[in-house]
């Protein structure tokens, strides 16, 4: 799949700008008239392809490296696995869906709207069961945030180790949803006084079972059936998920079969042994459910140097909290020795991917960029030492330290730690 | 908490048959083990038909699955070992988790007796039992793992967003000029397109970049 669009666009450049050589890159001081200007081009004169050739369309094949990608040796089975965003390639904040990035824990299933059913029982008064058909028919609601992986990054905790952020901070995707709130669904039920926590399942094997605090699980979470305008993903939890705003990826419950009311928190396999962060002194932190506010600037990265030489430059990246809305993301350029604000391009969302841009000239020599979230409790995106200083290198989860890109004179850009 | 809407009379009463097939959950306090028993040797045989391929005859992981035994005292190491007997903290996981989720590839297979005979083995692999060792509904929750008080709950509150919710330094923050400490490509483990570039990168839009390409 890599070499296709090398491919592709080789043919393409070859058909359509051969007499163009080396024109193309310097169109801008042409001494002589550029034939993809003066020469009649082939989509200029006849047909492109007809509105029934595609009923539903994929991405043009120039751009086919916008794809998931991802990488063997961090597990033992790609059914239990993690796959990539390519956020490298993207602007705006909203994530396409066939690009956003899957975590499985055995594999994605496939379950029809027919075959679904979602049971809520436990500390209810009224144990139930309902049909896809029954969730249609409650009061709907849409939100958008960011889905977070809480392993996000968690592979640079001990140093620098991949190259491009598709790979250090691509376990993302931010979507607009739309479904029902789980409060109206738990109302249907009747929750009894004593229950305080709710235990969320899917149907797939391996369950992914979490528990929510009540007081959560009332207020913003939601049981989606749409995202970005149209059904789940198979990949993504279709028919229904669980979408819990700015708490780790983990705890939004794909293909969401079961809701039960317990006193207690389960303790299940995915609060123990897993999504717990270990800490300097042996003991781990549980139930870690908050994403902090983190940033990466997308452009420049190593997935997208700089190959159009100094001058003017744009500076592109994400920026997103769990604890609310992003109010500002600084820049530097200088390995964090003076720092300047970039601006938000679009609405800085609650709890949702917050695009930014920082436009400078760059003078062709060497920098050291990074950016630097803050969000409206007044939290500053910490550098990864000084997470490292109070947590470790063992921590796993949770990683939203500062990224450092060295952006080399020659535009080539790379992953790095620096003192 | 926010006012709970008024029901709309959607759903239909989950049967007790319903009820009980889905919700297998187990708690730490022992809530919802059902009546059964199972003993270290069957757990041994029961774990060499289905769980050894995988994770080994003694429980100790093969190639790169999972290890569930050993790594005690191992959490301040550099490489920790996490496993059931150095870092979970409650039985009730091991069961729960076996029952619904393993065998991988082939889950829910198991009868209330294998589990909690495997269970009964995963103990004795982690040297908590002897092999003579029944384990049942009954005596469960006497069980208490190594690292039951291994963990607290977040207090990133306390420790963290104070630390870091200071208005930051704008200028002349750094005492000395940034020096690389680490680079990812000196690992060079990145998936990587033909050209050796990382997967994904960007195609040039430039001719000279295009022919340069392979």
């Amino acid at each position: 799949m890599t070499d296709e669009p090398k491919t592709s666009r080789r043919a393409f450049l070859a058909g359509t700008a051969a007499a163009g050589a080396g024109l193309v890159a310097t169109a801008a001081t042409a001494q002589t008239p550029d034939p993809l200007i003066t020469e009649v081009q082939e989509w200029a004169s006849v047909f492109g392809d007809p509105v029934d050739a595609t009923p539903y369309g994929m991405p043009i094949e120039f751009e086919s490296h916008v794809v998931r990608r991802n990488v063997e040796w961090l597990t033992e089975s790609t059914a239990s696995s993690i796959n990539f965003t390519p956020i490298h390639a993207l602007e705006g904040t909203i994530t396409p869906q066939g690009c956003a990035f899957e975590r499985h824990h055995s594999g994605a299933i496939t379950l029809s709207k027919q075959d679904y059913r979602l049971m809520i029982n436990g500390l209810v008064d009224k144990p139930l069961v309902f049909t896809f058909e029954d969730l249609l028919r409650f009061p709907r609601q849409i939100s958008i945030a960011f889905c977070e992986c809480a392993a996000n990054g968690g592979m640079e905790w001990g140093g620098a180790q991949l190259e491009g952020c598709q790979f250090t901070q691509g376990m993302i995707h931010n979507m607009e949803y739309t479904g029902v709130m789980l409060r109206d669904l738990l109302a249907e039920a009747g929750v009894k006084p004593e229950g305080k926590w709710v235990y969320v399942e899917g149907a797939d094997a391996s369950s992914n079972g979490r528990s929510i605090p009540l007081e959560k699980a009332l207020d913003d979470v939601m049981v989606a059936f749409f995202a970005n305008g149209e059904a789940l993903r198979k990949e993504h939890g279709y028919p229904v998920r669980l979408v819990v705003p700015g708490w780790e990826g983990n705890m939004w419950v794909k293909w969401l079969r079961r809701i039960s009311v317990y006193d207690q928190a389960v303790e299940s396999r995915e609060e123990t042994s897993k999504y717990t962060d270990l800490m300097p002194d042996g003991r781990a932190r549980k139930w870690t459910w908050v994403l902090d506010a983190k940033s990466v600037i997308t452009q420049p990265s190593p997935q997208a140097p700089i190959r159009h030489g100094a001058g003017p430059l744009v500076i592109t990246g994400l920026a997103w909290s769990g604890n609310g809305k992003i109010t500002r993301v600084d820049i530097s350029t200088d390995g964090g020795n003076s720092w300047t604000p970039a601006r938000i391009t679009g609405e800085a969302r609650s709890k949702a991917l917050t695009r930014f841009h920082y436009d400078m000239t760059w003078d062709g020599s060497e920098m050291f960029i990074m950016s630097r979230a803050v969000d409206e409790t007044g939290y500053v995106q910490p550098t990864k030492q000084a997470l490292r200083e109070i947590r470790g290198v063992n921590n796993v989860y949770h990683n939203n330290g500062i990224q450092v890109w060295w952006v080399r004179a020659d535009g080539e850009v790379e992953n790095v730690e620096i003192a | 908490t926010p006012a709970v809407a008024e029901p709309l009379g959607l759903g239909r009463p989950a049967l007790p048959e319903e009820i009980a097939a889905w919700d297998t959950t187990v708690l730490p306090d022992g809530t919802g083990l059902p009546e059964g028993s199972g003993d270290v040797l069957t757990g041994e045989e029961v774990f060499a038909e289905n769980c050894a391929s995988c994770h080994g005859e003694f429980a100790e992981g093969l190639d790169s699955w999972p290890v569930l035994a050993g790594g005690n005292g191992s959490l301040t190491d550099p490489r920790p070992v996490k496993t059931i007997g150095s870092y979970w903290p409650h039985l009730s996981t091991v069961y729960d988790y076996v029952h619904r989720s393993m065998p991988f590839g082939q889950a829910q297979t198991l009868s209330v007796d294998d589990t909690y005979a495997i269970t009964a083995f995963l103990l004795y692999s982690n040297g908590l039992v002897e092999d003579d060792f029944t384990l049942t509904r009954e005596n469960f929750a006497s069980i208490a793992l190594p690292n039951a008080t291994g963990f607290y709950a977040d207090d990133r509150d306390q420790t963290e967003y104070p630390v870091f919710s200071v208005e930051p330094c704008m200028a002349d923050c750094r005492s000395a000029p940034p020096e690389v400490t680490k680079r990812a490509v000196e690992l060079n483990v990145t998936p990587k397109d033909e050209d050796g570039k990382p997967a994904g990168t960007l195609p040039p839009l430039t001719l000279a970049a295009e022919t340069g390409a392979t």
